[in-house]
């Protein structure tokens, strides 16, 4: 019996290897220009110097979102960085954030658990009250979650995660550092901590 | 004379023995596998609680450690799961005994042990300074994929291991579409998890090639994996045609590939990655329930052609729960939320969770249940698991209603109180710390999450009896295996 072309097991096999093939190669292209924009000091993720600066969110119009921007000098614990510095704190901080589990509670750019909240935006989050106070009672927080834990009447307290100063600090580095990323508006109308003129 | 019948792939189980070293090797594999199983459902019943009593075992065995417990035993347990089905199917297919067997035995204790020591260190150390040494040695703080690094290069050899002994015994045996398939898409998912071993301080970065190993293993290279043990499952269990069969195999391929590899795109919608995402995210993603659906057709078909006789009533039973469950699960809940309009308020919600939870369990969990049964059919002496089993058959029966009903209550629970969240705390109240907890104290949110749980304990009690007729099925049955006859093109 003759097979139609349509159901034969020869031309699928082909189909399916050309698909994959094609496929494959347009994720390669895509990935080598993904990978230029979101290099540190590429045109979506600043450099780690950024931590120097004031960062701050403001409505694009074209866009039709809040997209972050950086501002004048604002160093971080008082302290101007050089390049090479900032890259070693921020470095110090995401190295902290996963051997502390942080992913397995919160999310960071949405993605992790969902017990805990989004830190994406969390250095420009209300939670902190103002810019004056914020530095401080992130590194208190940090350090001390049982003594100042923040649940907001849930009672789902931070466990308390032995962060040494030196560690919360490198933290903190590495939430400003990653407040300055272009999410493409995630997440979805954040309304930013007050900002100082 | 039929093709069928002609062709010699089919009729390689009249010689097999029952007593082959890669079908011995299957049992240790499935028999790890669903201690591990018991493992996720405890610590998921542990963290399940948390969400109600938030003091349970606070600064003991805290939400974070119990989940990526949780998770992680879970992956094991399906990556063990489906070592343990190509074990059990490489000898059939390839109508020859396992190549390097006594290697292969040694692995798995190597494996076994190593993944005792992660769980172990996991427990009882827990965390680490915020030092290189602490992702080498402890957890690399990473979601799924949380092994330490010492444990990721231990991973690659022994899936070396596992991949020689596959491809060793097809090439000294004999290959077909089916073992092809598999053995070039088990290059794919090792090569894959080399993504993912590297530390970089942006996160952006991280999370890109994070994805490639998360995504790129459960929205693609696993699915075609279970794609090739369904392919082998239905000709065994229906005795289906099996140029048919493959067939099906290829425009499976062609269109999960075809839609997976670019529906990797819905993962870079936030991450920082470029908006042309949002569009090759949006549109492949939308694709990729397809495939699904031509699996639902092609099982349902199959099992229909054939009146729905089987010679393991178990397994048809738990195949078809993977047709469904992967259609729905990984297909429909996840083109809900896959548009980057819908995501922009679902991503980083309990949508996820509910997602995953359906996902998971009816793409994944389902089939390897399933040639598990296949698999005691075989080390009980090749006996009877057709109707009118002892009891009419309730144990198999009620573990598969339970788990079902258990898996999909924990998921439409989830979704409630994930519509819940992104409503209140994305559409309302502005996405910031006070926004997501508010979000977290609405009645619908917390009645989402006490029937959750209810279904958890219908999960639990379910996973019980499935064990239980799996250490007992077939024990005292005389009646030996209902032998069907494949059914011509």
């Amino acid at each position: 019996m003759s097979q139609p072309w349509w159901s034969s097991e020869a031309m699928w096999r082909k189909c399916a290897i050309w698909v994959t093939a094609v496929m494959v190669v347009v994720l390669m292209g895509l990935t080598f220009d993904t990978v230029r924009q979101i290099t540190a000091g590429g045109e979506r993720v600043p450099g780690y110097d950024v931590i120097n600066k004031k960062i701050f969110y403001e409505y694009d119009a074209d866009r039709g979102y809040q997209v972050p921007r950086i501002g004048e000098d604002a160093p971080l614990f008082g302290q101007t960085l050089t390049a090479a510095d900032a890259e070693a704190l921020v470095e110090k901080g995401k190295l902290t954030t996963q051997a502390k589990n942080c992913m397995n509670c919160h999310t960071l750019l949405g993605n992790g658990s969902y017990f805990a909240p989004d830190l994406t935006k969390s250095w420009l989050d209300p939670a902190w009250i103002n810019e004056g106070l914020r530095e401080e009672l992130m590194l208190n927080f940090l350090q001390d979650p049982m003594n100042n834990a923040r649940t907001f009447g849930t009672g789902r307290r931070m466990p308390d995660l032995n962060i040494t100063d030196e560690e919360a600090r490198a933290v903190v580095a590495f939430l400003k550092w990653m407040s300055s990323i272009d999410t493409n508006g995630f997440p979805r109308g954040f309304t930013p901590l007050k900002q100082e003129d | 004379m039929s093709e069928a019948a002609a062709n010699p792939i089919d009729r390689a189980e009249e010689t097999d023995d029952g007593n082959r070293p890669g079908q011995k090797l299957a049992l240790y594999y499935f028999s790890a596998a669903m201690v591990l199983f018991a493992a996720q459902i405890l610590f998921g019943l542990i963290i399940g609680l948390q969400y109600l009593y938030p003091d349970l075992l606070y600064n003991v065995l805290d939400f974070s450690v119990a989940r990526m417990v949780h998770i992680n035993a879970m992956i094991v347990w399906l990556l063990m799961g489906f070592i343990g089905c190509i074990y059990w199917l490489v000898e059939d297919e390839a109508g020859r005994d396992l190549v390097g067997a006594k290697l292969a035995f040694v692995n798995f204790w190597i494996l076994t042990g190593a993944v005792a020591v992660v769980v172990a260190v996991y427990l009882f150390v827990q965390i680490g300074p915020g030092e290189l040494r602490s992702i080498w040695l402890i957890n690399e703080g990473r979601e799924y994929i949380e092994a330490p690094r010492w444990a990721d290069i231990g991973i690659v050899v022994c899936v070396l291991i596992f991949f020689y002994n596959v491809a060793a015994t097809f090439t000294k045996g004999r290959w077909s579409g089916i073992s092809g398939v598999l053995v070039l898409d088990l290059i794919a998912l090792a090569a894959l998890y080399l993504a993912g071993m590297y530390f970089t301080p942006n996160i952006s970065v991280d999370q890109h090639w994070w994805w490639w190993v998360v995504h790129l293993w459960v929205e693609a290279t696993w699915e075609v994996l279970v794609g090739c043990i369904m392919a082998w499952g239905l000709i065994r269990t229906l005795g289906a045609n099996r140029r048919i069969v493959t067939t099906w195999l290829y425009i499976e391929v062609a269109m999960m590939f075809g839609s997976g590899i670019l529906g990797l795109g819905h993962h870079y919608f936030w991450i920082g990655t470029p908006e042309y995402w949002l569009t090759i995210g949006g549109f492949f993603s939308a694709l990729e329930p397809i495939p699904l659906v031509a699996m639902v057709v092609h099982a349902v078909y199959d099992a229909g052609r054939h009146g729905f006789k089987s010679s393991n009533h178990p397994a048809l039973a738990w195949l078809i729960a993977h047709a469904f469950g992967n259609f729905f699960g990984a297909g429909v809940w996840g083109f809900m939320h896959t548009l980057p309009q819908i995501n922009l308020y679902t991503h980083g919600t309990q949508w996820t969770a509910s997602h995953g939870h359906l996902a998971f369990f009816g793409a994944y969990a389902t089939i390897v249940i399933a040639i598990i049964y296949l698999a005691i059919q075989k080390a009980r002496g090749d006996v009877w698991m057709s109707g009118a089993l002892p009891g009419n058959g309730f144990a198999w029966k009620w573990s598969l209603a339970l788990l079902n009903i258990g898996v999909l209550g924990m998921t439409v629970a989830l979704l409630i109180s994930g519509y819940e969240q992104s409503f209140v705390e994305r559409a309302l109240e502005g996405s910031t710390w006070s926004a997501y907890f508010e979000a977290q104290q609405t009645p619908w949110f917390v009645q989402g999450m006490q029937w959750r749980m209810v279904f958890g304990w219908i999960t639990a009690a379910g996973l019980a009896l499935l064990l239980w007729d799996l250490a007992t099925i077939g024990r005292r049955e005389t009646r030996p295996v209902q032998v069907l006859n494949p059914v011509p093109a």
